[in-house]
């Protein structure tokens, strides 16, 4: 790592402001992409702002309609809480899900949104439930937060604070890991708001997006076999030593059915 | 850069360190406090051979500032035996050769411990499910998972 000043800020606003005056400064919130980031030499900030004690970050808040999520919660909170558990049973399923013990105590929601990894798992979660992000300066609709890989509607000084999500009639998320990182190959989470379904892919593309085909096969008939017949194009899907297009478009529509199976159960 | 003057407790000892912003907490543990049974795999979260327990939370050390340890509770492996006696977890990998080159050992025992200080009762997919950022190259895992349950049974007084 190059060398950098370490601060903790106490206040939001003294965050945002590190954030407007240093020179090259970089949020840290569980450090668990920022530190291999740094060790890799891909950025060298001349500060790092830790959040770990600015106030108000860490909660949930489980309404009936919705859960918000503070964007300092770690993975290991969401899974392990019984509220989440209860009202988003899919939710707490897939924070449970990201890599594992060691990472989940640390890694943030605020984080794995913020570095729109292309294989992470939340961004799924904030598209398929139409969630809505809290920010230092506004609020931002899941749609229109992650816009490109490993690229955010964030400004330079923005700083997440939360997440509401929406509670939904029923929803799941399934992914195809890999086996070693457990970063999402292919993942799918589908939800059912009344007459409304939304299909939310993560790993298969450089970025998390909506399968509005899926979307208005489901909105008909929300069913497994809605998207029995249906093919999904492998145009323009990641490639990697692990898997190649085609397969990842044949992931999309098994890991797709899978969800749709587990909502009709309850999700997970 | 300046460094950082931070107090914190190891394995139930208080102590004090300077450090510069970018040294991990691994790099203090084994290069300033001499405790070099963390191991340094990969360096980046995926091996556990870091394994320690910050505030009783079990975390990869190489991915962890130092600096973050400011008033916080670090336990290690140095931790684990009473003296010369061994954790009874120390003691079945032991037996069951549940090690070969035992680089990975230090952090499957802390993850393991981790798990038996809130679970010790745990099926075999809940030990898998918690031990599966360690990795091990050489035993192949069944003879630690095994271990694992026997060590829980035992605490049972099964
Ligand atoms: C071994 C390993 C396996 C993993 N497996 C998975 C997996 O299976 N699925 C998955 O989804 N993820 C996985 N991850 C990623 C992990 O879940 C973390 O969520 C992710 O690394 C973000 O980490 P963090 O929260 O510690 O954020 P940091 O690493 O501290 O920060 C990440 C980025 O977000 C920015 N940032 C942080 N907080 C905020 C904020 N509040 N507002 C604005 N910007 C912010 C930082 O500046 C930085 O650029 C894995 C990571 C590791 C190391
Ligand atoms: S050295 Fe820390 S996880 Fe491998
Ligand atoms: S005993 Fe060699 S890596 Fe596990």
């Amino acid at each position: 790592m190059h060398d950098f000043a370490y601060h903790r800020p106490q206040s939001l606003e003294d965050a945002a402001n590190f954030l407007r005056t240093a020179e090259d400064p970089l949020l840290m919130a569980g450090g668990q992409t920022m530190i291999p980031t740094l060790k890799q030499r891909l950025a060298a900030p001349s500060d790092v702002i830790d959040l770990a004690e600015v106030p108000g970050l860490v909660m949930i808040d489980v309404k009936k309609a919705q859960v918000s999520v503070g964007a300092m919660l770690t993975h290991a909170s969401v899974a392990s809480s019984p509220e989440v558990q209860a009202a988003l049973p899919a939710l707490a399923g897939l924070a449970g899900n990201i890599g594992d013990m060691h990472v989940r105590n640390r890694g943030t929601l605020g984080g794995s949104i913020a570095n729109n990894d292309p294989a992470a798992d939340y961004p799924a979660a904030l598209i398929g439930l139409g969630a809505t992000v809290h920010t230092s300066k506004r609020q931002i609709a899941a749609d229109d937060f992650f816009t490109a890989l490993f690229e955010t509607a964030l400004a330079g000084d923005e700083i997440v604070t939360s997440v509401d999500f929406p509670v939904p009639e029923l929803a799941a998320y399934m992914k195809f890991d890999h086996p070693a990182s457990r970063y999402a190959v292919v993942g799918v989470f589908i939800a059912k708001f009344g007459t409304d379904v939304r299909a939310a892919v993560t790993g298969a593309g450089p970025c998390v997006y909506r399968e509005a085909q899926m979307e208005e096969a489901l909105t008909r008939d929300f069913s497994p076999s809605a998207l029995a017949d249906m093919t999904i194009s492998p145009d323009g899907m990641n490639t990697d030593l692990y898997a190649g297009p085609e397969y990842r478009a044949n992931l999309v529509k098994i890991m797709a059915t899978r969800a749709v199976e587990a909502a009709l159960k309850g999700g997970g | 850069m300046s460094k950082h003057h931070v107090t914190s407790t190891v394995n139930g000892e208080p102590v004090e360190f300077l450090c510069e912003p970018q040294e991990t907490l691994l790099d203090i543990l084994r290069d300033q406090l001499d405790l070099t049974g963390s191991k340094e795999g990969c360096s980046s979260g995926d091996c556990g051979a870091c394994s320690v327990t910050i505030d009783g939370r079990l975390v990869c050390a190489c991915l962890v500032l130092g600096a973050e340890a400011e008033g916080r509770k670090i336990e290690t492996i140095e931790n684990m035996a009473e003296g010369d006696t061994l954790h009874p977890l120390q003691q079945k990998f032991l037996e069951e050769a549940a090690l070969q080159c035992g680089f990975c050992t230090p952090g499957f025992l802390v993850a393991a411990k981790s798990l038996l200080d809130r679970n010790d009762n745990p099926t075999e997919t809940e030990v898998r499910y918690w031990l599966a950022g360690n990795l091990c190259r050489c035993t192949g895992y069944d003879k630690i998972v095994k271990s694992v349950m026997d060590v829980a049974a035992e605490m049972r007084g099964e």
